[in-house]
């Protein structure tokens, strides 16, 4: 390999793309090209690092300086100054107060400070996606080889069983034991599905995944098809994640090119493939039988479990349904072993979780961190604080099917025990930060508009009952709801949590019980005393057409 | 609105994309996805073609097309613009932002305009929530969208 002096890094996630990282990528090339630096310097792109306020950025490593956002006409001036002259160009970089936090958070990830822990993260940002060679040096197609060539299939699950690895779409399953289900069955052909139809509202980790590290996504499929004896996979992507799946498309393609996937994989006589299924706009496709019914062609509707998708999936065969973050950290596993990667997080619930951080924060964006941190943890150290000097009142965990967790637990640690003994739920891993000004009563009714738009119809519970619920949202915060309404709505809540067909339904009454458990007292004000405390809600029998 | 074709057209279309997914069942998500993006919409021209093409009750076909978010069986203005209304981008100031949408559009959640411009929309979650509140106009993603940015975006499209 020839030495080399920089890499230039540009931020290629749809909104610096979408903001000209494509021109601003161009014009370096054309700079360093015309500068002779074209030996000494590395050009490339990286997958959003989980900062949007600069958008696009351009990272020079080693230094790790980040400058942005950035223009096609600033470039001439930053090749100049920072790769020619060696100096920090002046007046370019994302704003210098950040600075350095961001360079201890970037080597963080490089393992010489303790702050984020990146295990399924730990090459996005890093790695050209588009590169499987990249991926490669980077450890990458490792694990494949040593579960191939060292390992026979019960030792693969027996190891992600000692992990501890437990789901991480929302459900919070082991895996070991969901892939010892399906291995168990003689059923023939076995499928593994990647499901990665990430639709719960603020949460976008597994598009950072799949966008930033591709590669990762496939050798764990092809580990988990060796483990249970399947020789086919498929990746359900979510309709509107273009780039993603333009990246995997690329990524599968050259995976086959060098014989990851394929016949005799490793020189041994497994053999595996992977399709690729894009979405069309269905939430509820991220639910597993609804997301098989859609591969079948079918409207996304959910099936009656039992039974599992382990025995009856994909066309009535045994199949292995993983979120793309939990099949993510199979690799590392793997390669690491169970022990080292119960070093990670709590006893009970080991590992990472990916978080989105949204709201009323300083900064927004995404992390990795250890099971177990707090969300006044979250807050302080990622969050940056709140924003403008507010006040947590209230942060929504895991997008609509979460929690809404009141300002008094914000020291319960996030793990999967800790929070089902304090009565809510983890979800996906996003954390909604609202502060004073948010009104829970319209955070309800953003909740179950929803709902009651995603709900697929096939069953009566979660159909109707997610209509209703929202109207009588909606007539509490114009301020024309009624001590019957208040009754009603905690019966729909019931009705919803027991009769409903899938977990779409049960959840969507979540936001109402959280609501009634923790604010009961601000909802009494909007139908007692027609007011809504936080000044949210219009109160006046007229809602803006709003959302 | 996407200029009419002739059934000649909408047919090589449909073949086209049946080709390049496979005539099975399986496929039809694709195959309806493609169709959408090349003509707009489902017109029924197109699914009596895929019908008879793969063999399955037209009636099978809308029951599947109508069931997701970016199939549409109706025709849609020249540029769609999807807001999204879930609640990351809402407590950041979405609702002032759908509000001006709105007003400066003069349509509500799911019209298209007159002149066959615009199609309004508004959508769940779009996955970009760092940067909310989120809209979309086609393939064109816009964060932190603050009400006053919104008429400067829209004139971006002829």
């Amino acid at each position: 390999m020839k030495p080399i002096r920089s890499m230039v890094l540009v931020s290629s996630d749809p909104e610096s793309i979408s903001r000209g990282a494509q021109e601003v990528l161009r014009r370096l090339q054309r700079e360093v090209e015309a500068n002779d630096l074209a030996d000494e310097i590395v050009v490339s792109t990286v997958s959003d690092v989980g900062r949007h306020d600069a958008l696009p950025m351009v990272i020079v490593y080693p230094e790790a300086v980040i400058y942005g956002p950035v223009t096609a006409e600033d470039v001439p001036f930053l090749v100049e100054e920072h790769l020619v002259e060696g100096r920090v160009a002046a007046g370019l970089q994302a704003s210098t107060k950040e600075l350095s936090g961001r360079i201890a958070w970037l080597s963080a990830r490089r393992g010489t400070l303790p702050a984020e822990q990146r295990i399924v993260l730990s090459r996005a940002g890093l790695i050209d996606p588009e590169d499987i060679e990249e991926y490669i040096i980077h450890d990458g197609y490792q694990a494949l080889a040593k579960a191939l060539t060292q390992m026979t299939p019960a030792d693969v699950i027996n190891e992600i069983g000692k992990s501890g690895l437990k789901g991480r779409g929302g459900a919070g399953f082991p895996t070991g034991m969901k892939w010892r289900f399906v291995s168990q069955t003689d059923a023939y052909p076995k499928y593994i599905i990647c499901n990665a139809d990430e639709s719960e509202p603020g949460t976008f980790k597994d598009r950072l995944i799949l966008e930033g590290d591709p590669h990762s996504i496939i050798e764990a499929m092809v580990i988990a098809g060796y483990a249970v004896g399947a020789n086919e996979g498929y990746i359900y992507i979510r309709g509107e994640y273009a780039l993603a799946q333009e990246r995997l498309a690329k990524a599968i393609e050259q995976a086959r090119q060098m014989g990851f996937l394929g016949e005799n994989i490793f020189g041994s006589d497994f053999a595996f493939d992977i399709h690729t299924h894009t979405g069309a706009g269905a939430y509820i496709c991220g639910e597993e039988t609804a997301l098989i019914e859609s591969i079948e062609g079918k409207r996304g509707e959910p099936r009656s479990r039992p039974p599992y998708p382990t025995t009856h999936g994909l066309w009535g065969k045994p199949s292995v349904v993983n979120n793309v973050e939990t099949i993510a950290n199979v690799p590392p596993i793997i390669q690491n072993g169970a022990a080292w990667y119960r070093r990670f997080g709590t006893s009970n619930s080991p590992g990472t979780k990916v978080y989105t951080i949204l709201g009323n924060v300083n900064v927004t964006g995404l992390i990795e961190v250890p099971m177990g941190i707090t969300l006044r943890e979250v807050i302080a150290i990622y969050g940056k604080g709140m924003k403008n000097g507010g006040t947590l009142k209230l942060a929504q965990t895991g997008g609509s099917s979460g929690s809404i967790i009141p300002a008094s637990l914000q020291d319960t640690p996030m793990d999967f025990d800790s929070f089902a003994r304090a009565g809510v739920s983890l979800g996906s891993g996003a954390l909604l930060i609202c502060n004073e000004d948010t009104c829970v009563v319209d955070l309800a009714r953003v909740l179950l508009n929803f709902f009651r738009h995603e709900s697929c119809g096939k069953c009566t519970p979660c159909r109707v009952g997610n209509q209703r619920a929202y109207r009588i949202l909606t007539a509490i915060s114009e301020g024309v709801g009624t001590q019957r309404d208040l009754e009603d709505l905690k019966m729909l809540s019931q009705n919803l949590t027991e009769f409903s067909h899938c977990g779409l339904g049960q959840t969507a009454a979540v936001p109402i019980h959280d609501m009634f458990k923790h604010f009961s007292a601000e909802v009494d004000a909007h139908v007692q005393l027609k007011v809504c405390p936080a000044g949210a809600c219009p109160m006046s029998g007229q809602l803006a057409k709003a959302a | 609105m996407i200029g009419i074709k002739s059934a000649q057209d909408v047919s090589s279309l449909v073949q086209e994309a049946v080709d390049r997914h496979g005539a099975t069942l399986e496929s039809l998500v694709p195959i309806l996805s493609d169709i959408n993006r090349d003509l707009g919409y489902l017109p029924s021209e197109a699914m009596a073609e895929l019908a008879r093409t793969l063999k399955v009750p037209k009636s099978q076909l809308f029951s599947v097309a109508s069931f997701y978010e970016m199939l549409s069986t109706k025709p849609r203005g020249r540029h769609v613009i999807q807001f999204c209304e879930s609640a990351p981008c809402h407590v950041v100031g979405g609702r002032d932002v759908w509000q001006t949408l709105q007003d400066e559009l003069g349509l509500e959640s799911g019209e298209s305009s007159e002149d066959g411009k615009w199609t309004l929309l508004t959508s769940s979650c779009l996955g970009i929530c760092g940067v909310g509140p989120v809209i979309i106009i086609d393939d064109d993603i816009y964060g932190n969208v603050a009400p006053e940015r919104v008429p400067e975006i829209l004139a971006r499209y002829a």
